[in-house]
């Protein structure tokens, strides 16, 4: 690409809007006639609704309905299972039957003319159950694991059981060695924007302005909820307030807005307290991981066991890859891996920015950390002489590998030769000082995507596909690919988004937007630039009419000829009175290079932690990522979701936890000011680093991904610098007070 | 200042609603609880009264952005809610409803409030600006130009709130040190973690001011 907006670090063209409070949400898409509906949850873990008092909540000021299992109407629930719904198992259907499956389950919705009439029915319905003692947690004596269908397979995309060499026997035989069980809390994603929706109906068809990180699939579910076809719904989301996976689902709250409007037969907004986010819209499952690594003396690793448990719903099974990384990312002879879930009477869990990789290798990073102590070896040197030269789970070449060349860009550029490695060995006053690093990695996907492309007459271009923007800044950074493609000024494209009937895009998570939607876009302008030339010498008014195409070109915004002689055609002089040039087209990465590579993205972190000598209390002093993430659109963006990463990495290591009540399964935190989150005065001066790499195997614009990559290793590098700050290894997330109190 | 008369009256429906209903909770294996918020499982033999109240409003001059309305408020509604539900002005943000993110900052007679925890019908007369009435024209203030100069925001939720309270640091004399900025504005949670640019961008105008 020529003189390039690829690469720049241009600002945000939706900012001015942001900044105004001009940029709509869900919620605030207001309409003519609406009502309000308010959510009533089940206060039992499980067991069934005996009866509901509706009549005097009916009668109360504005409401207009009360909806329950008791007079909804039964919905079609078409089979239908998007990639990210879980494949196994059967979606909630709300106000279906009497059945309580956990704590929270929608019960019943009140529609009233204000929110606050609403807001109060609500608070009035009472119901009476037939209550059952949940079994909530996955140490529960009760628990019983077991084997994902979807994992039962070796060659699964997540194995229950996998293993080469013999894992347990080397373990056996060899002399140094850590062995540790690693516990890691529930998080919910608690984005600033709750979920909302707004539902109309006209006749069979639907239209909803709704949170949603995948429109499309919100399309689909919508309508096998309602029997209706997917045409007849249209979803609606220009702007996502944040959601870190918890709207790729359409979790139940979207259907019982579409349903309220329809027994109402007018508009209804709905919207999620905070309260009710904890309830039923997914989570981090909690986890219990055991890691064991051996090495030999030289810290030549023998056997990496790693053997993960995670809690799902009982009626649905959610699989996340927490083992996959500890196959490849290091060279080991004998790896085994084992991965069960434990159904609890709770919500189904869902991805969470980095789902199983921020899990798996939180207990592999920090085994790792343990084993370089076990050695007397600087952990670096402990990864250094642990490179692999091939992926070793597949035998297959790494497309690109920046593991070694981000730690060791990161060490120099941190001071890593001025630690001293001996624990506890740094204080500053009162304050014990630690550093710690980790490494991180995540695949590099790219998913077939759509993108249209029409130049104007007038010289604008619009570009278009049905993917999300949930802050990273895809308005953005689709439009500098646009520009850049055709050589035309940035200010000239418009990229829109968040419709269902727009061009195909895949969900908006998995850090492949850019890399998918991104090569959509690109092949899309090559495809405009293709119909231009093709317009050119089919137009009887053209200068070029008659001409072959093979002849001409597009290059740098203009279109002549390939040998340089006769005048060029920018867009407006092309289009000149004509009719717009309308594209359409697919990316995708072929078969071929998917099974050919190795394809990864990587990280190194380092940070400093301050832990009081005396109260145990945490603090990060600085911290500094480095990423071999293959070509960056746009720094400044790409920078801001890694400065994310890294404080979503430290709310994960130091706050993050939602503790269910063990009686009925209430999540007793569910508030921000109990589920904690890191606020400003916990976050220092963060530093990013981009390596220069060029990747041509992972998709045509060299893209890897950096949206998971960025957290994962974060809370690693931070429990590593407790442990070199404290000499204590505290193997539970989120590292508390408690556990660094006493001896 | 113009004067706008808002007439959309609420329901106040003193006359439809319940008046006292005692709840029997049944005890044994069956239980009552009452929304959200009751627990289940200890109420099994307890007995609630619930007393529900009577809606009821008032009406209530507010100056928005300079811009007078006479509304007909439901005493129970926030400042929030009314600004985005009846005047239409949805750049103030709902994050919690509770008090603890800072989503829903305004400034009300000059000082930055949660405005979801502030009911209307208690500042009859008070003077609120939002992040609409910061604009001159087309032109951003200059905060809110170095919010997207700083990268201030990613998904762009708590925004608002943050500038709202951003100007109001810079006018508290909070903001005299980045360290001071951290300090004055983390009762604004910004889940995608754009503190540091948040930072940068008060810091700034607060220089340039």
């Amino acid at each position: 690409m020529s003189t390039s907006v690829f690469g720049q670090s241009i600002p945000r063209v939706d900012g001015p809007l942001k900044v105004s409070g001009g940029a709509r949400y869900a919620f605030e898409f207001n309409q003519s006639g609406q009502l309000y509906a308010v959510i009533v949850n089940a206060t039992i873990g499980i067991g069934r609704i005996v009866s509901i008092e509706a009549t005097g909540v009916e009668q109360m000021p504005g409401v207009r309905a009360v909806i329950s299992h008791l007079n909804a109407p039964k919905l079609t629930y078409s089979p239908h299972k998007g990639v990210i719904d879980p494949a196994v198992g059967e979606r909630l259907r709300v106000f279906q039957d009497e059945q309580i499956r956990f704590f929270g389950q929608p019960v019943a919705v009140i529609v009233a003319d204000t929110l606050d009439q609403a807001e109060h029915a609500a608070t009035a319905l009472r119901l009476r159950y037939d209550a059952q003692a949940p079994l909530t947690e996955i140490d529960d004596p009760r628990a019983q694991p077991i084997v994902a269908q979807q994992t039962a397979a070796a060659n699964a995309r997540v194995a229950a059981d996998r293993e080469r060499g013999s894992a347990d026997q080397a373990f056996a035989d060899t002399d140094v060695k850590v062995d540790a069980i690693f516990r890691m809390a529930r998080e919910n994603h608690s984005p600033m924007e709750p979920h909302a929706t707004v539902a109309s109906w006209e006749g069979d068809s639907l239209t909803v302005w709704s949170k949603s990180q995948y429109v499309l699939n919100e399309r689909a579910e919508l309508a096998a909820i309602f029997g209706i076809p997917p045409e007849n719904v249209l979803v609606i989301c220009p702007f996502v307030g944040g959601a870190f996976g918890t709207s790729l689902r359409t979790w139940s709250h979207v259907g019982i807005a579409a349903l309220a409007a329809r027994v109402v037969g007018r508009p209804v907004k709905l919207a999620l307290t905070r309260k009710q986010m904890f309830l039923d819209t997914g989570h981090r499952p909690r986890t219990d991981q055991r890691i064991a690594i051996a090495a030999t003396n030289q810290g030549k690793l023998t056997a990496i066991i790693h053997e993960a448990t995670a809690e799902t719903s009982r009626y649905e099974e959610f699989i996340e890859g927490i083992t996959n990384q500890t196959e490849f990312l290091y060279s080991c002879p004998n790896v085994r891996t084992r991965y069960r879930l434990v159904p609890t009477d709770t919500s189904t869990p869902t991805y969470m920015r980095a789902p199983g990789e921020c899990t798996g290798m939180h207990a592999l990073e920090c085994g790792l950390d343990e084993l370089a102590a076990a050695l007397d070896l600087d952990p670096i040197e402990l990864r250094r002489r642990n490179e692999p030269t091939v992926d070793e789970s597949n035998g297959r070449p790494f497309s690109s590998r920046s593991l070694l060349q981000c730690l060791e860009t990161g060490a120099e550029r941190f001071g890593w030769s001025q630690r001293n490695p001996r624990p506890g060995s740094m204080r500053d006053g009162r304050w014990q000082i630690g550093w710690g690093v980790a490494g991180s990695t995540r695949g590099a996907p790219q998913a077939p995507a759509d993108a249209s492309v029409r130049l104007l007459p007038d010289g604008r271009v619009e570009v278009a596909s049905a993917t999300s923007d949930m802050g990273p800044g895809t308005y953005t950074s689709m439009a500098q690919v646009a520009a850049a493609t055709l050589g035309v000024p940035v200010e000239r494209i418009k990229f829109e988004l968040g419709r269902s009937d727009m061009p195909t895009a895949p969900s908006h998570g998995g850090s492949w937007t850019m890399a998918s939607v991104g090569n959509a876009v690109r092949s899309a302008c090559l495809a405009a630039q293709d119909a231009a030339v093709r317009r050119a010498v089919e137009d009887p008014a053209s200068i070029f009419h008659g001409l072959t195409a093979d002849v001409l070109h597009w290059k740098d915004g203009t279109l002549g000829r390939k040998n340089g002689e006769g005048p060029r055609l920018d867009q407006v002089a092309l289009l000149r009175g004509g009719m717009p040039i309308d594209v359409r087209t697919t990316a995708s990465r072929s078969t071929d290079i998917a099974n050919r590579y190795s394809m990864y993205g990587y990280a190194a972190f380092f940070t400093e932690v301050a832990v009081d000598a005396d109260l145990g209390i945490v603090r990060i002093r600085r911290m500094l990522g480095v990423y071999g993430i293959g070509k960056v659109v746009n720094p400044r963006l790409a920078r801001s979701q890694c400065i994310g990463g890294m404080v979503g990495g430290i709310g994960m290591a130091l706050m993050e936890r939602t503790v269910l009540d063990q009686r009925d399964g209430r999540p007793v935190n569910a508030h921000m000011a109990d589920y904690l989150v890191p606020v400003n005065l916990d976050v220092p001066t963060l530093e990013t680093q981009f390596l220069d790499e060029q990747d041509d195997a992972v998709n045509p614009l060299g893209i890897k991904g950096i949206g998971e990559l960025c957290i994962i290793g974060v809370a690693p590098a931070i429990a590593n610098a407790v442990y070199h700050a404290t000499g204590k290894r505290v193997r539970e997330l989120p590292i508390r007070i408690e556990n660094l109190l006493g001896a | 200042m113009t004067e706008k008369d808002t007439d959309s009256s609420p329901e106040t429906g003193s006359d439809a609603a319940i008046s006292r209903r005692d709840v029997l909770i049944v005890t044994g294996a069956s239980i009552a609880s009452a929304g959200i918020g009751g627990h289940g499982a200890n109420a099994a033999s307890s007995v609630a009264n619930i007393e529900a109240p009577t809606a009821q409003s008032a009406k209530v001059r507010l100056s928005v952005n300079g811009v007078s309305h006479l509304l007909e408020i439901d005493n129970r509604q926030s400042i929030l809610d009314v600004l985005r539900e009846r005047l239409q002005l949805t750049g103030t943000k709902k994050g919690c409803n509770q008090g603890a993110c800072g989503a829903c900052t305004v400034h009300l007679d000059g000082k930055r409030v949660n405005s979801c925890l502030t009911l209307a019908v208690m500042h009859d007369g008070a003077a609120i600006t939002t992040i609409e009435g910061l604009k001159q024209g087309d032109t951003l203030h200059p905060l809110q130009a170095a919010f997207v100069e700083h990268e201030g925001f990613q998904c762009g939720y708590c925004t608002s709130g943050q500038i709202m309270s951003g100007l109001a640091c810079i006018t508290e004399e909070h903001a005299q040190s980045v360290d001071d900025i951290r300090f004055w504005m983390s009762g604004n949670i910004c889940r995608c973690g754009a503190y540091p640019g948040i930072c940068a961008a008060v810091r700034a105008t607060a220089q340039d001011a």
